[in-house]
């Protein structure tokens, strides 16, 4: 892997005076280069990570009718499906607050959160073409996809708007949280999301099983019922979900109560801890991605 | 002079069968073995296919400002070669030192896509090849007006026809600021007027001190271009220097190793016959790759019985892959039988002017008694290699790509 050497590792302005990605001097050689190297490389690719996000938003909802509009209609269409079948039909609580509410700003997140793991999953082999053509740090592509959804989380959480005022919700400090709670999610997105990427570079096995891997994930976390509903003697297991605690903090931030900084503090250090071992075995990995795929 | 580019003992190991192994579905399955007799010819042709150097213990410098062509058959490692030099993959064993910033071009037009516009692909794909937004705005103008497209700069680029996608493609690739270019076949696609462009720039890039590494199979593009070569053969550097004597070198390369394709293939017939070695070569020059000369295919046949056999017919057919035939010729068509005494003998045919644009192409080979019984029959194809070459004295190539792969002897008039 390359590596680049010494002093003169920092990034070089050619005489034109354009800053270049590549290093003046790079040695390449069999063996993965360390991470500190490899994290400032995906720094100097800055900019092909801002286009690739950008190119992803701009295909995303080409040749479709309804364009963005899909942002606000995915959350919705669940919403209305949870509210009748689990607020109405089964009378799940919804810690005193309208069900459909305290489902939609779960579902907000959630959708981002599972369009960002599926996209992301798929995008090494997606971006095949890229990957056996041109060097740049892979990691970029699975972070780009992630990134790509904050377009889709914002013009969702527009929605906010009408329906606060509608189930007369105020407005707290906690509403700050939120880009705070997005980029958490985001981390973990790309935590997860590069993982797998790297491995259906291999397997594609993991194209077919993922679908049932979310749907379960989705029932495992506290989006269509509140985490008071889990008993008590298993909600330490509950709260090893990374997702509990930045969901439930999605709709304390939203909802105006109290945060569950337990359960916050315990997604904080999951996401940390499953991004360095997502982080190191994608750089394992990525070395063979333009051999095999 | 400063080295910029120093490759020591490079090598890279494919593991054959498993990288094949690596990702299959019960549907790609099917449709190989429906393809069986191309994959037999390849695993047949590379008979350690556990364990495939695809390079191996390649050494060279290159100084600022050289422009160094790499020629070679095809799988001798040459992109191997550039791709890891591009970092898009790693070696197994040795290093390279690369100084001075580098932008590698495999292929143009890389990220494009065809939903967006032509000024948003531009940005794209400039990114893509390394330049920063800024560069990017600066030379935008530059861009469109070398490619050409000034009117569909906003239009989706699905709807441009191949000719403005590939002008729109190189002329990003032509902006780039880089000393050092690592250049793979792009300048083999399009039509003559974007050859020739991309030629220029080319041209312009190696006089204006860049360092340039370039793989073509085009020997006029090589010799008109580079002032040093690097042959590889088989993963292995064969020779560097001066690109006539190793453009030369290559062009008088033997091809030894179809005996070996034949030792192991899988065989139809009664087996008192064996096709033993087959020699594709210029006639009288003996060099091969072939061009536009007559070429003598040279066929060693073995009779594995006492006697003599009587009446040999010898055929041979052209394929351009592995399965379309472009050509078959009998020795019965021109009236002829050989005789074959016991032990090995050898007969050539001669086609006048074989009219083959360049590339890979592959012979058939059935040998039969005079009632048509089946001597031999080998269950595979022999590869050789045509040259590109000046066939119409023009500057013009046939165009492989495109699919037109038989040249036309004729004149043009105005009647």
């Amino acid at each position: 892997m390359p590596e680049t050497s010494g002093s003169a590792a920092c990034t070089r302005i050619a005489e034109d005076g354009y800053a270049a990605p590549s290093r003046s001097t790079v040695v390449i050689r069999p063996g993965g280069s360390s991470l500190p190297v490899y994290l400032r490389e995906i720094w100097d690719y800055r900019e092909l990570l801002y286009f690739l996000a950008w190119r992803e938003v701009k295909v995303r909802y080409k040749q479709t009718a309804l364009g963005i509009a899909w942002a606000w209609l995915q959350p919705l269409f669940a919403m209305l499906v949870f509210t009748v079948f689990f607020g109405r039909l089964a009378h799940v609580s919804s810690d005193g607050f309208p069900y459909e509410v305290f489902v939609f700003v779960a579902l907000v997140p959630w959708t981002y959160f599972s369009n960002s793991i599926s996209l992301s999953a798929n995008s090494v082999v997606s971006h095949s073409n890229l990957v056996t053509k041109v060097y740049f740090p892979r990691l970029i592509v699975p972070m780009s996809s992630v990134i790509a959804g904050w377009v889709d989380i914002a013009i969702s959480l527009l929605l906010l708007l009408p329906l606060t005022f509608l189930y007369k919700i105020d407005w707290t400090w906690r509403m700050a949280t939120l880009p705070a709670l997005i980029l958490l999610l985001s981390l973990l997105a790309i935590a997860v999301g590069a993982w797998m990427a790297a491995l259906n570079v291999k397997y594609r096995d993991v194209r077919h099983a993922l679908p049932f891997f979310i749907q379960a994930w989705m029932f495992f976390t506290p989006i269509i019922y509140p985490s008071s509903l889990v008993p008590q003697e298993w909600r330490w297991l509950f709260r090893m979900n990374p997702l509990t605690g930045v969901l439930e903090a999605f709709r304390s931030a939203i909802l105006g109560r109290q945060f569950d900084l337990t359960s916050l503090a315990i997604s904080i250090g999951l996401t940390v801890l499953l991004l360095c071992y997502s982080l190191i075995s994608f750089r394992s990995m990525e070395r063979r991605f333009a051999d095999v795929v | 002079m400063d080295t910029v580019i120093k490759v020591e003992q490079l090598g890279k190991r494919y593991k054959i069968g498993a990288r094949e192994a690596s990702y299959r579905t019960l549907r790609e399955s099917l449709v190989s073995a429906a393809a069986s007799p191309f994959r037999r010819l390849r695993k047949v042709a590379k008979p350690d296919y556990r364990d495939f150097w695809a390079l191996k213990d390649v050494n060279f410098e290159i100084k600022a400002g050289e422009v160094v062509g790499v020629i070679g058959r095809n799988g001798a490692g040459k992109s191997t070669l550039l791709t890891i030099l591009s970092r898009i993959t790693e070696p197994t064993t040795g290093r390279a030192v690369i100084h001075g910033r580098c932008s590698s071009l495999l292929e143009v037009g890389t990220g494009f896509h065809p939903d967006l516009t032509g000024r948003e692909n531009v940005f794209l794909n400039g990114a893509v090849l390394g330049m920063g937004r800024k560069e990017i705005q600066d030379k935008f103008d530059a861009i469109v007006a070398f490619a050409e497209v000034e009117q569909f700069i906003d239009t989706a680029i699905k709807h441009y026809s191949s000719g403005m996608y590939l002008r729109l493609a190189f002329a990003v690739a032509a902006h780039l600021e880089s000393e050092i270019l690592l250049v793979d076949e792009v300048l083999a696609v399009g039509d003559s007027a974007f050859q020739k462009k991309c030629l220029g720039t080319m041209n312009k890039a190696a006089k204006s001190g860049k360092t340039v590494l370039l793989v073509s199979h085009n020997m006029a593009v090589i010799q008109g271009l580079c002032s040093k070569c690097i042959l590889l053969s088989e993963g292995q550097c064969v020779e560097i220097g001066d690109s006539r004597s190793v453009v030369h070198r290559y062009l008088s390369f033997d091809s030894s190793d179809l005996a070996k394709i034949l030792e192991g293939c899988l065989r139809i017939g009664t087996g008192t016959a064996r096709l033993r070695n087959v020699v594709v070569s210029e006639d009288g020059a003996g060099l091969s790759p072939i061009t536009g000369a007559p070429v003598r295919i040279s066929i060693t046949l073995e009779n594995t019985t006492s006697s003599t056999l009587r009446n040999i017919d010898i055929g041979i057919s052209l394929h351009e892959r592995s399965e379309a035939g472009l050509a078959m010729i009998y020795s019965s068509f021109f009236g002829k039988s050989f005789d074959l005494p016991p032990g090995e003998s050898s007969f050539s045919f001669v086609m006048r002017s074989p009219m083959l644009a360049s590339g890979q192409y592959f012979l058939g080979f059935r040998i039969c008694d005079q009632l048509g019984e089946e001597l031999d029959n080998p269950q595979t194809l022999l590869p050789f290699d045509v040259a590109e070459f000046d066939y119409y004295g023009s500057g013009r190539t046939g165009w492989r790509d495109w699919g037109a792969s038989v040249l036309m002897e004729g004149d043009w008039q105005e009647s």
